[in-house]
């Protein structure tokens, strides 16, 4: 044995180490591949021997071979045996080669685990930090849920080196095994007031890290990271909060608010560029999160703009890329104050740096206006002859394109200006965007026709010229635009001046050498320069002479053709060719050919929106899911329910399939239809091949008939002889504008009349007013992007499906219940029992979430509680990004977050940082900001003294406490008030209620609720609500939909009551769900119990089939009564209200999409008139998007539009105007009988107020 | 989150590869080429950052890479990092490199020799793609205890403690001990208590 040691050491004393290997490897320069897989060899010989030193040595060279790009992965159970050897030499080498080329489906894995828990619980730190970093990089699911525990335990380590490990690998479980964030959250949290900086910058990271992906849940914390970014002196944490902060600004403007000043003080005094980045990014993500109607923060704007200006001026090139990122930001929302920086911008283009010259160029899409486009153009155009590098002139030569014709060729005042900018580009050599020019040629010459006479001209130019630009023609792509140039000459050939000029150079031997396709539209368009030669030299008989000789002509050419291997130019070559010796032999008989020959091109080419084939109506009476042949008989039921399925899910997700066999197709449907027909009609091949770039430049349409193409007369037609110059259009363009001023002011009057016009067709979307001045010289004719008519906003959700953070979207917020405050093993879970135990008080309070019901026939249903839970909660997260201040859910940010994470648990949490973010004044006594912020319903003149516990601590150490008191309150305030029908549910009154749904003004709102009182007696009280729906929008079984109602239940005796039942009489309309195998008269059990004096919120879910009439469910809650010596059951009547309101989802809207929807056609309208009302516009508005689920999609002055969508995808829309206390709402659904009923719901609202 | 760091020569042989998400060794190579294309040419005098290539990232992704005479260090990040903190971060990285194991002139070498060595470095700066410590006296001083361990159970091979000692013993007035990642290091100033 001895023996055998000393012959391992020697051994190795002969082996490669590491680096010999490298040595070796680079002294085989030549034949480095076969050097190393004798190398390789030689590895697995030692692997083979016992010595663990020498496995070591062998793993250390594989990890080195695995950089170098060598598959490793056979040597995997070598890598964990070196693990596992107990000195921490090779350990360290062990977990590095692991964690360099382990990954989820590396099987060895399995077998690390108890290797990896003795290491975690090593007594040397290094064991446990090795283990730990290793662990970083592989962690799989499963290990994740096996060793959660143990880096929980080292999380509270007593050596900070470990702890910050093991904070910071919690990220990696967390992603792996999502369950285990709600348990082990609350010690993370802790984790952010270490007295280790390392450690607590672990912390922020990991939250950061979280809460990038699903901000929602964090910004409770926001008082805390505000806390942190006053308190930290690391620059690091910094950074990281006020980048957290950054993420949480668009869902909560308040927040934005407070962190104005803070931010805006450490931008002055901070000397670290990096953070002084950073802080105005964030400022800047407030302000955009800000922009909807806040009171100007000019001055901050103008304080991120002036130091991103010092950024961009600095020499140092990094600071420079950064600073105009930034600014790029900023320009989205606030153009102005970047533009007046474009020297700045215009100088940066000159920058020898290509990252920072595109930086600009991104800047400079945003800046154009009307009035500098033809500078900024011609600047560009400059840098254009100046670029070395195909790479940058392309890029420029792309932003030129994409200036110009963006939002519809919007700035553009002159085309011939921009059609001679086209020409020139045409000079670039080597461009790979020729096509993208071409387009752009098609596009313009079709849709200006007052551009036209011009564009043929030029494209005859450069058909003549065709050579300068066929240099080599394989790889020159610009050889592209020729192909526009000949369809544009073609097409338009009335036009041309001398079109016998343009056939003959188009008909050159040398166009034989281009690209096949090219060749083919010449062909074609040969052909119809053809037809208007012979129009033009028919009849006349001195004429008739060159009509022959341009027969003669083509005759003589088009053989060339002929003989082309490209088929298509041969076929139509061909064709061509037989059809004009055809005609020639008409003309030697002086037959009149020209009628016949220019029909054969006739008709107007239209431009055609690239979307108009998809939306081609379904024929009446086709019904695209019925069978064309039966199907395969044998599995009728089957093909049923898949077909009903189906259904469902094409109703939900777009309505707009099914709706066209539903609707009537009226007037506008069918001039719509005929409109697309014809369009078809008029279609050739060439037009749908050429207008790729149509797609871009279709952006928002007007139809056509509402444009007319106005044709200014431009005094001085520029003859530019050969190429044109651009230049000389900007100085005519002056001129032009100094006229058109001078015009302006003579005829005010009329002018005023056709401004008026042109202001409504421009649809809003009018530049400043400046702009206005500018008239354009040629109206651009414009096609309808006609999209779906019902099309929304997507509601899908467009995230990454496969995204692992998706999983992590956990409400955090809610008390942990005992069942959850150990980590789950999934093998030894105990079953819970549904009931708690009345000892413990604190388990009764525990919300009963379905979540918890860990009953093993729950948990079917539990599952789909959670999806559809989570579903929610994107949406609901979609919406707060999409929408401004003035537009979130139910307007209280408590509901909403009710909404969004039911318990009512969560609520004093979200009283606190509502107190915190409301503007009340901050009391730097954290005993005084504790008092009002756990005592809600002080407000209502109670002199309760809360605990007093700072706000934070009371979320996560004593929640019951504070719940609790929270109780007391309540009911004291009931022996007070003792029928109260709006129950101001958990939010302060009066003073910090500053809502969400009027940031920008002040002024208070009446608090709102939707809780409803239900029904009391001497023993309890039953409160319900309504406003929290769940569409089921899987579609389940069922066409049906969901609505949820909550109940909270309140003891308002001295007993303990238990066993609660709640039981509904179903209609035929809707039903109480009952859990699988219940009969359809039996009641739920409430989940919970009711010690005296506690309240406690159930949910109830019901189906409805019919969601245009409002209802009532009579039903009854037994309970029973537990006194010391006695007990006693008791009933109690309610009746549910179910108003059409509840069936309303808040659902966010753009205002183009709404404005579609309103045009549509669709919808049936209805008003109705308020009289009397002296409430504020914005309550007003508040009071409607709260209480009857409506979201504000455009407010001017005081007139509002406001969305909203039932449950079963009706839209509803409602104009709000209000003049002199009186109101009225004009209102349009595709359902007559909901709208009728919810509009007088909402007179019913407002009258009881 | 940081999701690779590649070091590699001026010929874009790699010297150092982490990766913080699964990718196959060949496309890992693939990476490195197509990182190496991308940053070999440019200028030194231009800006540090890139936005990612195709293979490694995408729109979220920059490449942010310092120029060390033969070597480049190249951190890919997504948008939660600072751009300007990861900067810094790689210089104390390599300037943690140098101190402990070599001396200012013989990078070239450095990689060359102790591969491994700069793995158990960056390993106390990076952790599974988030940035463990950037305090550099706080990095120097764990990754020589670990050394100092190895040296005591015998030491796997007596090279890289041998230049440990030899460090010690040489003194550097120029490599400032404590540099705390450029200015991070401010006093922020009161802000109003809430």
């Amino acid at each position: 044995m001895a023996l055998k040691i000393v012959k391992g050491s020697i051994d190795r004393m002969f082996d490669k180490n590491l680096q010999d290997l490298v040595r070796g490897i680079r002294n085989h320069k030549e034949d480095e591949a076969k050097y190393i897989s004798t190398c390789i060899d030689e590895i697995k010989q030692e692997l083979k021997q016992d010595n663990i030193a020498v496995k070591a040595n062998a793993v250390c060279k594989l990890t080195y071979l695995q950089m170098l790009g060598y598959d490793v992965s056979w040597a995997a159970f070598n890598i964990v045996e070196v693990m596992s050897s107990s000195k921490f030499t090779y350990k360290r080498i062990g977990y590095l080669a692991a964690s360099q080329c382990f990954h989820e489906s590396t099987d060895v894995i399995m077998l690390t685990t108890n290797q990896i828990r003795k290491d975690l619980s090593s007594p040397n730190q290094y064991d446990t930090g090795v283990a730990l970093t290793g662990l970083s990089c592989f962690v799989t699911p499963d290990l994740a849920r096996d060793l959660a525990n143990d880096i929980m335990t080292l999380m509270s380590h007593t050596k900070p080196y470990i702890r910050k490990k093991a904070v910071l690998i919690m990220y990696k479980v967390f992603l792996k095994y999502p369950e285990s964030l709600r348990p082990a959250f609350p010690r993370l949290k802790e984790k952010l007031e270490d007295p280790d900086p390392g450690v607590q910058s672990a912390a922020v990271n990991v939250i950061c890290e979280l809460a990038r992906r699903n901000p929602k849940n964090y910004l409770s914390l926001a008082p805390l990271f505000f806390k942190l970014m006053t308190s930290s002196t690391n620059n690091w944490v910094l950074i990281k909060i006020i980048k957290l902060f950054g993420a949480l600004t668009p869902l909560e403007p308040r927040l934005g608010k407070k962190l104005i000043e803070p931010l805006t003080n450490l931008i002055h005094s901070t000397s670290a560029m990096s953070l002084l980045y950073e802080c105005v990014n964030t400022v800047i993500a407030v302000l955009i999160s800000l922009s909807s109607g806040m009171p100007n923060h000019s001055a901050s704007i103008q304080l991120c703009v002036q130091k991103l200006r010092i950024l961009i001026e600095d020499s140092d090139q990094n600071l420079k890329y950064l600073g105009l990122l930034a600014m790029s930001k900023i320009l989205k929302t606030h153009p102005k104050s970047v533009q007046s920086h474009k020297d700045l911008i215009l100088q940066c283009l000159d920058d020898k740096d290509e990252s920072i010259r595109l930086r600009a160029l991104d800047l400079l899409y945003g800046m154009v206006s009307k009035k500098n486009l033809m500078e900024i153009v011609k600047k560009l155009m400059l840098h254009v002859d100046k670029a070395e590098g195909t790479t940058y002139r392309d890029e420029l030569l792309t932003k030129i394109i994409d200036i110009c014709s963006q939002s519809n060729y919007q700035y553009i005042t002159n085309f011939e200006w921009y059609i001679s900018i086209l020409v020139e580009l045409t000079r670039l050599e080597g461009t790979r965007h020729g096509h993208l020019i071409a387009s752009q040629m098609l596009d313009v010459a079709i849709r200006v026709k007052a551009i036209r006479a011009f564009a043929v001209a030029q494209m005859a130019t450069l058909l003549d010229n065709a050579h300068l630009l066929t240099g080599n023609t394989q790889r020159n792509g610009i050889c592209e635009v020729l192909y526009a140039a000949a369809w544009i000459c073609g097409e338009f050939s009335e036009h041309l001046e001398e079109p016998m000029v343009t056939l003959e150079a188009m008909l050159r031997p040398k166009v034989a050498t281009l690209p096949g396709h090219i060749q083919a539209v010449y062909v074609q368009n040969a052909a119809k320069l053809f037809a208007t030669v012979l129009r033009g030299h028919e009849g006349v008989p001195a004429d008739s002479m060159v009509a022959q000789e341009t027969s003669q002509l083509l005759i003589d050419r088009l053989p060339l053709f002929v003989q082309s291997s490209n088929l298509e130019v041969q076929e139509r070559a061909s064709c061509i060719l037989q059809l004009v010796k055809y005609i020639q032999k008409l003309q030697q008989k002086d037959v009149e050919v020209a009628e016949e020959v220019t029909a054969l091109f006739a008709g107007e080419l239209n431009p055609v929106a690239p979307k108009a084939q998809k939306k081609v109506p379904v024929p009446e009476g086709l019904d695209l899911d019925v069978w064309i042949n039966e199907p395969p008989s044998g599995s009728e039921s089957e093909d049923e329910g898949r077909k009903s399925k189906g259904k469902a899910v094409f109703a939900k997700e777009e309505s707009r399939h099914t709706k066209p066999r539903y609707t009537e197709v009226d007037e506008k449907e069918l001039a719509k239809r005929r409109e697309v027909r014809k369009a078809e009609q008029a279609n050739n091949p060439f037009y749908i091949k050429a207008s790729p770039s149509s797609q871009k430049v279709y952006q928002d349409g007007v139809g056509v008939e509402h444009i007319p193409v106005v044709q200014i007369d431009l005094s001085v037609p520029l003859k530019v002889p050969g190429m044109p110059m651009s230049d000389q259009y900007v100085k005519l363009e002056e001129e032009r504008r100094e006229r058109n001023k001078a015009d302006k002011k003579k005829k005010k009057d009329k002018k005023k009349r056709e401004k008026g016009e042109k202001g409504r067709r421009r649809r809003g979307d009018s530049g400043p007013e400046s702009e206005e001045d500018i008239t354009p010289a040629h109206m651009v004719d414009i096609v309808t992007e006609e999209m779906p008519e019902n099309a929304l906003p997507s509601d899908d959700d467009d995230k990454d499906p496969n995204d692992p953070h998706k999983a992590l979207n956990i409400d955090l917020d809610k008390p942990l219940a005992d069942s959850e405050k150990k980590l789950p093993v999934r093998s030894h879970r105990p079953d819970e029992v549904l009931k708690s135990p009345m000892e413990d008080r604190q388990v009764v309070e525990v919300v009963p979430e379905p979540k918890k019901k860990t009953g093993k026939e729950k948990k079917e249903k539990k599952d789909r509680k959670k999806s559809k839970e989570k579903k929610k909660k994107h949406k609901q997260e979609e919406e707060e990004d999409l929408m401004g201040a003035g537009s979130e859910e139910p307007v209280q940010p408590e509901e909403t977050k009710e909404v969004a994470a039911p318990p009512p648990a969560s609520t004093p949490e979200a009283s606190d940082l509502d107190f915190w973010l409301s503007n009340a004044p901050v009391p730097s006594n954290p005993q005084a900001a504790a008092a009002p912020a756990s005592t809600p319903r002080t407000a209502s003149g109670m002199a309760a003294v809360a605990p007093d516990s700072e706000p934070e601590e009371a979320k996560d150490t004593e929640p019951e406490e504070t719940k609790s008191s929270t109780h007391k309150k309540k009911k004291q305030k009931k022996e007070k008030k003792k029928k109260k029908h709006h129950h101001n549910h958990s939010d302060g009154a009066g003073d910090e209620s500053v809502q969400n749904g009027t940031v920008e003004e002040e002024e208070p709102l009446p608090p709102m609720s939707n809780y409803a009182l239900l029904a009391e007696n001497s023993y309890i009280k039953m409160m319900k609500q309504d406003a929290d729906k769940v569409c089921d929008i899987q579609g389940n079984l069922q066409d049906g939909s969901q609505v949820v109602v909550s109940v909270i239940f309140e003891n308002k005796c001295d007993s303990f009551i238990k066993s609660m039942e709640f039981n509904v009489l179903d209609s035929l309309n809707s039903k109480l769900q009952r859990p699988d195998g219940a009969g359809p008269h039996d009641g739920l059990i409430v989940p919970f119990q009711l010690p005296p004096g506690i309240s406690n919120e159930a949910r109830f879910i019901f189906s409805v089939q019919n969601i245009v009439m409002p209802q009532k469910l009579k039903g009854t809650l037994t309970f029973i009564v537990k006194t010391d010596d006695s007990s006693t059951h008791e009933k109690l009547d309610f009746k549910l209200h179910f108003t059409c309101t509840s069936y309303l989802i808040t659902t966010p809207c753009y205002s183009d999409a709404y404005s579609k929807l309103l045009e549509s056609g669709d919808l049936k309208g209805c008003s109705l008139k308020l009289e009397g009302v002296n409430q504020p516009f914005h309550h007003l508005l508040a009071r409607i998007c709260f209480h009857h689920h409506f979201s504000v999609v455009e407010r001017i002055d005081s007139c509002a539009s406001m969305y909203s969508r039932s449950i079963q995808g009706h839209h509803m829309c409602l104009l709000v105007k209000t003049a002199d206390q009186t109101v009225s709402i004009d209102a349009k659904c595709d359902e007559p009988g909901l709208l009728g009923n919810v509009l007088d719901e909402i007179k019913l609202t407002f009258s009881q107020c | 989150m940081i999701k690779a760091i590649l070091i590699f020569n001026n010929h874009g042989k790699p010297r150092l590869i982490r990766f913080y998400e699964y990718f196959a060794e060949d496309v890992q190579q693939q990476i490195i080429r197509e990182t190496f294309h991308l940053v070999s040419k440019r200028d030194d005098n231009v800006c540090n950052f890139l936005e990612g290539g195709s293979l490694i990232g995408g729109s979220d992704y920059k490449l942010i890479y310092r120029h060390y005479a033969t070597l480049y260090f190249v951190f890919c990040v997504d948008s939660s990092e600072s751009e300007l903190g990861i900067l810094d971060l790689i210089q104390v990285c390599y300037i943690t490199l140098l101190y402990t194991y070599h001396l200012q002139v013989c990078y070239i070498t450095l990689l060359y020799t102790y591969p491994l060595q700069v793995h158990f470095i960056l390993q106390e700066v990076v952790m599974g793609g988030m940035v463990l410590e950037t305090n550099m006296n706080e990095i120097v001083g764990q990754v020589e205890l670990q050394n100092r361990m190895e040296k005591s159970e015998g030491g796997f091979s007596a090279a890289p403690a041998r230049a440990v000692s030899a460090v010690k013993n040489i003194n550097l007035p120029e490599m400032p001990r404590n540099i705390n990642i450029g200015d991070i290091n401010i006093k922020v100033p009161s802000l109003s208590p809430f």
